[in-house]
């Protein structure tokens, strides 16, 4: 059901979502010696998720229970006590993501308005 | 979490956030003992540093940071010749605090810096989900 309302968004939303958290946490730990920053392939995640819904047994493993896989970022340059936590790169990543996120958020308004203006009848 | 919580961000970017406080705390306290004299090389102000490490959530995958403890600085007191002060030992040395001032004023600075990051994530984070439960 809510795949046919909404298409691919309600699950890009969720995955979005949870790339915010996985790039918060790579900001909060930017001075954690040994700290290794992670992220979220999004096009990977949202394909798991969207054949997790659609019911098809998927293979592939590693994204078990809906949770995306993480992986971890390769710096350019290593530190010395082993934090691989770039912030210029975690914050340009961050306002990608939140403006992603903000893109997908207006595609599911515009169907929620859609679909309310087809039941009012208006 | 150790308190059996989920995690959230908001929960994630306090404990990060305190986390940096406990560090400028630590940078300041050693800039305001900065210049303090001791007796003897055992009694001389040795500068604190504050030990982070991450702390996973596996339930949610968020990982937050906490500073696991302090730490008091190896490095020796500067040893200095001053027969006339007051705690002067019987050879007339004096022994100060090895407080680097720059050092420590880049601490804070990048304290603040990241503390700030943390408020900015935090608030774009916040505006996201404000929008989506206002979306309906």
């Amino acid at each position: 059901m809510n795949e046919q309302i909404f298409g691919i968004h309600g699950a890009a939303l969720e995955v979005r979502s949870q790339r915010m958290g996985v790039l918060a946490s790579n900001i909060a730990n930017a001075a954690t010696p040994g700290f290794k920053a992670r992220d979220v392939d999004f096009n990977a995640a949202l394909d798991a998720r969207l054949a997790q819904s659609s019911g098809a047994a998927f293979e592939s493993g590693g994204a078990a229970n809906g949770e995306p896989e993480l992986l971890y970022r390769r710096p350019t340059m290593p530190s010395l006590d082993g934090n691989t936590v770039e912030l210029g790169r975690e914050q340009v990543a961050f306002a990608e993501n939140a403006l992603a996120y903000s893109a997908t958020l207006s595609f599911v308004q515009g169907k929620v308005n859609t679909i309310n203006r087809a039941l009012k009848g208006e | 979490m150790p308190d059996g919580t989920r995690m959230t961000l908001f929960s994630m970017s306090e404990r990060a956030m305190s986390a940096q406080l406990v560090r400028m705390n630590a940078a300041t306290s050693n800039l305001a003992n900065a210049g303090s004299v001791a007796a003897s090389e055992a009694e001389a102000y040795r500068p604190i540093r504050v030990v982070f490490a991450a702390e996973l959530d596996h339930a949610t995958g968020l990982s937050s940071m906490r500073s696991e403890g302090l730490v008091r600085s190896e490095t020796a007191p500067t040893k200095r010749y001053d027969p006339n002060h007051p705690l002067a030992d019987n050879t007339g040395h004096i022994w100060e605090a090895p407080v680097d001032e720059s050092a420590e004023m880049i601490e804070i600075n990048e304290s603040a810096r990241q503390y700030q990051n943390m408020v900015q994530a935090l608030q774009t984070a916040k505006q996201l989900m404000l929008e989506t439960l206002r979306s309906t």
